[in-house]
Parts: C-alpha cells; structure tokens; sequence
C-alpha cells in the first residue's frame, strides 16, 4: 500500500450506490489488497457515503483532510463559530484558563522528553500535539465524574488535580505511579492497550447501580481514554458490547491521533472510527481534537448524556501525536515530515493565543506570565525528577496483596539477611 | 451449629446466597448465571430472590466478565463471577493477570481487589475439548492472585465464603465432578481459616498431598493401602496459591515419603512445585525422591481416554510402591 496506488484508483463521479459498490468490490479482491487498502483510506478520512471520491487524499496526508460531520467551533485561524447542537457559555475566563491549561501541560510535556534524553527519565510518552482533546475533555468533568487513563494522558492528569511531578515516578522507574487514583478520580496508567475500557464500564456500571445518575448535581459518569490503535484491541469491543448492554455512564474518549506507533489509521480501520459507535447502539461523534473549545462543549454533552442514563457515548477526537510515540520512538522512519508540518498548522494552542489577542481577551502580560508560569512549572517538575530516590526493596514486596502472605514474608525475609551480608562489605568500599 | 446435608453444588449456591443476605455489596455476574441459573445451577434461583441489580447475566464476553469486575470492585463492589468451564477463561488472562492480580500493588493499596472468580475445573465428566481444564498452574504463578480448589461441599461453602470475604482477588477452583458429592455441612461461622492445608488422613508410610476433584481418588487410594497395611497421610492442600505447606513438610518429616496427586499437567506445575519446595525444607527427613501423580504434558485427550489421563486410585498405590523402593 502506497501513494501510487491512489492516484490509479478510478475517479469515482457516480452515485452514493455506486461507490459504495467499488468499495466493496475493492474489499473483496483477495488479489488486490493495494485497492483494497484505498478504499479504507478513503473510508478512514471519511469519505465513504460520499458521492465525492477523494483522488487528492494521498497516503500520510489523508489525515489533514477535514471529515464533513467534524464538530468544531475554533478553527485553527482561530474564528469562533458557535455550535448549534453543543453550546458552550465562551466567556475570556474560560478560554484563558483553557489556554494556561494547554501551555503548562506542554511545557511539562517537553521537559519529560528532555529529562529522558538527559538519562533522568528511562522514558517518556509525549502528548504534544494532543492538549486540546485532553484539557478539553478533562475539563469537560465534574469532580466526582471518574476518568480511566490508557499512558499519555498527562493533559487529563492536569485537569483531575494531580500533580504533575506525580508522573514522574513510573518513567523513573520509582513506582508505578504515584497519585491516588480513587481519591483524584483518575486511574492509574494503562499500559496493556484497552484493558481500561472493560475496567471503566464496570466502575460506570457501580455508578448506576449506586444511582448516581440523574439530574442533580451529585450525578456522576466515567470516560475511558484509549487512542485509534487500541480501537482494534478485543477490550475496546468488549467495553463497548458490556457499555451498551448495561447503559453504563461511560464516555468512550478515542484520541485519534492517526498513529499506532507506526502503524497508520488506514491499518486499523476502514471506516471513521466514530462510527463504529453506531454499531453498538449509542452516538458517535468527531470532534476536531485540536479544537479545545469544540472538545470541551462535545465532552460535557456526553458526560450530561451519560449522567442522566442516556449513556454510553462515544467520541473521537481527530487530533494528532506531533511527537514520537514514546522518546524510544523513531517517527521519521514511517512517516513524512509533510504530514507533521501540516498539522503544525492546526495547532491547538495557537489558535485560542490567536482568537484571545486578536479580540482583545488577553494582553502581552497574560501570555507572559502563563509562560513564567509553565518555566516555573518546569522547574519544580525537573528538581523533583532528578531528586527522587529510588525505592528499597521493601517496595518490592510492598502491597502485593492487601492480606500479607506468610509464604512471601518468608522470601522477603530470606532477601533481606542477603541484602544484609553486603553491609559490612559496604561499609569498607566506602 | 447448623448441619445441612448438601451436594457440593447446594453448598456453593448457599455460600452465595448467605454472603449476598449478608453484604448488599456482593454481586453475582457471568453467562447464564441469571434465569438459568448457570449451566451448573451454582446460582440456582439467586436471581429470583435478589433481583436482576445483585446478580445479572453478562454478555459473552470473559474479559468483559473480569474488566468489569475490577471496575465493580473499584466502585466499592465485591464481585463474585463465574467463568463458565475452565478452558474459556483464557480470554479473560490478560486482565487478570494484567490488571486485577496487579492493581493493589500498583497502586499501592489504594484500590482494593475483592474480586472472586469461580471457576469448574477438572476432568472425569465425558465432554468436548476445553471442558476438562486444570489451568490452576498458570494463576499460581501470578502474584497478586490467591488460588484456591475446594474438594467436598463443606470445605466448599466455607473456602467460598472467605473468598468473598477476601479483600486481595481469589480464583476459586471447583472440581465439577464433584458437584454433586453429598455431605452434612455446618453452616454456621467458625471463624476457621479455610485457605489453609488441612490433613484427612494420619499415616506413617507416606503423604499424599493434593486438592480438589483427586481428593477422593487419594483418600479412596489410602483405604485401599490400609487394606494392604500401608497407612497413608492425606493432605488436601485447599490453598494452591499460596501454598500452606507447613503440614506437608511436617507430615513429610515423619513419613519421609511424599506423592503429590493432580489432575494439571505434570511439568511446572504445582506439584512440580510442591517438589522443589519438599526438596528444600525436608531434604534430610526424605527417604525417596517426591513423586508426582498427575496429567500427563498433552492437550487434554478426547473423553473416552480421560480416565487413563486422570490420576487413578492404581497410579497413586503404583507412586507408593515406588517411593517404597528406594
């Protein structure tokens, strides 16, 4: 699958029907799977249905191409456009908090990636590019909404209240990170892709049965974070069959950020991904995932949705990872600097610096102290990085069950007279 | 003290329905756990008399069955949910292993896992392929998980009731062939900790150490040795993960003979373990190697070989004879 086989495919100027015709034909030609794989691209950048072909959507680009049912309200020139189905009250207070949000999660963001290459940090998982579909989610909450994480989610981290240097631990190889997550209403890090899904809907699946759901303010519902590579993951189809079958008030958040690693959308799926949620029964929506405000005003519908039993809903958040998957990643290798460049142009900070100064809603001094802020920020999160110890060996067999096992007290006893027979030769090496 | 006689499958659907009276938080889910009542009837009638918010039928789905579990147990929930025969939990092993065995120590204690995931196992009933698993080894191997396999309807009811009681996830085994093994059963709290080896049998020739569906076959072996003056020690180990085998090494020191009976295949298995385990705490009071009674290391064979697979009260009398050789 390539770019050249694009530009052979047919220009397609028949009906709705017709092209729905040659997809399948496409998808049918054992032999051909080059064809087959552009009618998926074609479909992945939301075209299928369309009686428009998309000749023009190239491999590695199709990603830029907007999708025609995208819910967005700031575009990235940063013009404010109100959406008639998710209202949002824009006041300057809002937009600027939002804007401080994104830059201090982006500035503790860079540093990660520098701490890792600094040898601080064993790893890093970079959101760059990612701050609008999570700030704007994440304020999308009420305190006692509950959020399950998959690993990148530092932005929704920030929302919940945790603190930034909490992260640090698990990349440091100190612990496996260390916010409470019941009392910050934010699970740990997922790493085994869509494990998070199954676990939210059980937990939405208590919020119903404790009745929390309805119109008053105590109303709570949950919203899983996983990305368009964990959508092919059996868990993701499982939380969302046991989501529906259950009304669970669970928010489905995918963050397409258009790569699994190196694997690009097109080898996940054929169709946008946001309608898969039709299958299931409940709505799915795209929402430009770079627009904060868009993302904001769509994430508090869902969760209203939820909070009220007309959960589950599904969103995609088009957005994109500007950065490696992790600081072990290599993107020039699999994809084109091109692709990046045009989606620096839909940044999702710019445009809200952009709509506030061009309206008059924040002065230079703002945008200057948000960025002594965020250094400030950066500061602490560095000294704390490099200022964490690491654990003893207690740790090891700290908690591994809430009822200690006498056969493990016996193997940690056994570590520790080891442990102690290097005092001594210690002490006379120092 | 309140005796009942009950099948082992009465026992356990009692031990249900008395943690359930007891704890509003206890939460009954799996395939056809509802109206049906299970294909084992285990939750006979529960959905009747606590309503379809305390036990439901949940979609065909084992990790679904888990995850959501977990989320439950997050929530304040106690989760009890049945994993329809032993060869379709695999679906369900990643989150297990993955999330519910590990989340108490990720976090730290701040989530607490009381999460019970029943489980038939074992051979002896005739069926189709993946219907007579013993996959107990792999959970034993995983911290975080308590594994336990109960073998008569007393010890039944009381392992089931600790397990729900337990805060740490327990993969609760039930020997399906004994399900409908009648016994009297006292009912009423002891305060016993069940998840504990407990002796059957006291001998002097040697121990026989094993649990669940191959308890009777070992206590039925050591009636026939008794007959040949051979008087064997039956332990049921009750607990596989982790193991209680202060009995066993104390039993073995006065024996200093030991067959360890399992239906699982026999290469890095329990019993494998048990052996090592032996080696290491009694090698001095060992008068022949531990030998062990169990599976044999190929698929689970078609039902009409199941009873050549199976540990049989012949197998356990030829591994005494054996230890007796050296």
């Amino acid at each position: 699958m390539n770019s050249d086989s694009q530009s052979t495919e047919p220009v397609m100027t028949g009906s709705e029907d017709s092209a729905g015709k040659v997809a399948d034909g496409d998808a049918l030609s054992p032999g051909h799977p080059q064809t087959a794989g552009a009618a998926a691209a074609r479909s992945a950048a939301g075209t299928t249905g369309s009686n428009r072909p998309a000749p023009e959507i190239m491999r590695g680009l199709r990603a830029t191409a907007s999708a025609p049912d995208q819910i967005s309200i700031l575009s990235p020139e940063g013009e404010l456009t109100a959406h008639p189905d998710y209202p949002l009250d824009v006041t300057p207070e809002l937009v600027r908090g939002l804007y401080r949000d994104m830059v201090l999660v982006r500035r503790f963001d860079r540093e990660g990636n520098a701490l890792q290459r600094q040898g601080q940090l064993g790893l890093w998982v970079p959101l760059l590019g990612q701050e609008a579909a999570q700030i704007g989610s994440g304020r999308a909450m009420r305190p006692r909404d509950m959020a399950f994480p998959s690993y990148r989610e530092h932005g929704v981290a920030w929302t919940r209240g945790v603190d930034p240097v909490d992260i640090l631990g698990m990349f440091r190889g100190i612990d496996h990170g260390s916010w409470n997550p019941a009392e910050k209403r934010f699970g740990q890090y997922t790493i085994v892709i869509g494990n998070q899904a199954p676990i939210a809907v059980g937990y939405a699946m208590g919020q119903r049965l404790d009745g929390a759901i309805g119109d008053d303010e105590n109303a709570e519902a949950s919203i899983v974070y996983f990305g368009d590579g964990a959508t092919s993951e059996g868990d993701i189809h499982e939380g969302m069959v046991f989501g529906a079958a259950f009304s669970a008030p669970v928010v489905f958040f995918c963050q397409n950020n258009q790569w699994a690693i190196s694997a690009p959308l097109e080898t996940q799926t054929r169709v946008p991904l946001y309608r898969r949620a039709n299958a299931y029964g409940f709505p799915g929506l795209r929402v430009d995932g770079n627009d904060v405000l868009a993302v904001l005003a769509v994430t508090k519908w869902a969760l209203d949705e939820c909070r009220t039993g007309n959960g589950p809903v599904m969103i995609e958040a088009f957005t994109y990872r500007m950065d490696a998957h992790t600081t072990s990643d290599d993107p020039t290798r699999y994809r084109l600097a091109d692709e990046t460049e045009s989606w620096r142009l839909l940044d999702p900070i710019e445009r809200v610096k952009a709509y506030l100064a061009r309206n008059g809603l924040a002065d230079a001094a703002f945008f200057d102290q948000v960025q002594v802020e965020a250094d400030e920020l950066a500061a602490r999160f560095r000294a704390h990085c490099v200022e964490l110890e690491p654990p003893t060996s207690e740790r090891m067999f700290s908690r591994v069950y809430t009822d200690p096992s006498a056969q493990l007290a016996a193997q940690q006893a056994e570590h520790e007279e080891y442990q102690a027979g290097f005092a001594d030769t210690e002490a006379v090496s120092r | 003290m309140t005796e009942i006689k009950l099948t082992l499958a009465k026992a356990l659907n009692t031990a249900l329905r008395d943690a359930m009276e007891l704890d509003d938080k206890v939460v009954v889910f799996g395939e056809d756990v509802g109206k049906l009542g299970g294909v084992f009837r285990i939750t006979d009638g529960l959905q009747k008399d606590f309503g379809e918010h305390r036990i439901w039928d949940s979609p065909l789905a084992e990790s679904g069955i888990v995850g959501t579990a977990i989320g439950l147990a997050m929530r304040g929930y106690r989760p009890v949910v049945e994993i329809q025969f032993d060869g379709f939990v695999f679906p369900a092993f990643d989150m297990i292993i993955s999330q519910l065995a590990k989340l108490t120590f990720r976090s730290q204690g701040a989530w607490k896992m009381p999460v019970v995931i029943r489980i038939p196992f074992g051979g002896g009933i005739g069926a189709v392929e993946h219907h007579s698993e013993s996959p107990e080894s792999f959970f034993c191997h995983i911290a975080g998980l308590k594994v336990v396999a109960c073998s008569n309807p007393s010890d039944a009811y009381h392992m089931l009731r600790q397990a729900i009681a337990c805060d740490d996830p327990v993969v609760f085994f039930e020997p399906k062939r004994r399900y409908y093994d009648k016994a009297v059963v006292d009912v009423s709290a002891t305060g016993e900790d069940y998840f504990t080896s407990k002796t059957l049998t006291q001998g002097q020739t040697c121990t026989i150490a094993s649990y669940g569906p191959s308890m009777p076959v070992a206590l039925a072996a050591a009636e026939a040795a008794a007959a040949e003056g051979r008087s064997l020690e039956v332990i049921d180990l009750r607990s596989l993960s982790p193991l209680d085998l202060g009995p066993v090494v104390e039993s073995v020191k006065r024996t200093g003979r030991l067959v360890v009976v399992s239906e699982a295949p026999r290469e890095s298995s329990i019993s494998s373990d048990i052996a090592a385990r032996v080696t290491e705490e009694a090698f001095y009071s060992l008068a022949a190697p531990v030998l062990r009674v169990a599976g044999f290391d190929t698929p689970y064979p078609p039902a009409k070989l199941e009873e050549e697979y199976l540990p049989s009260l012949d197998r356990i009398l030829e591994a005494v004879d054996r230890t007796l050789s050296y």
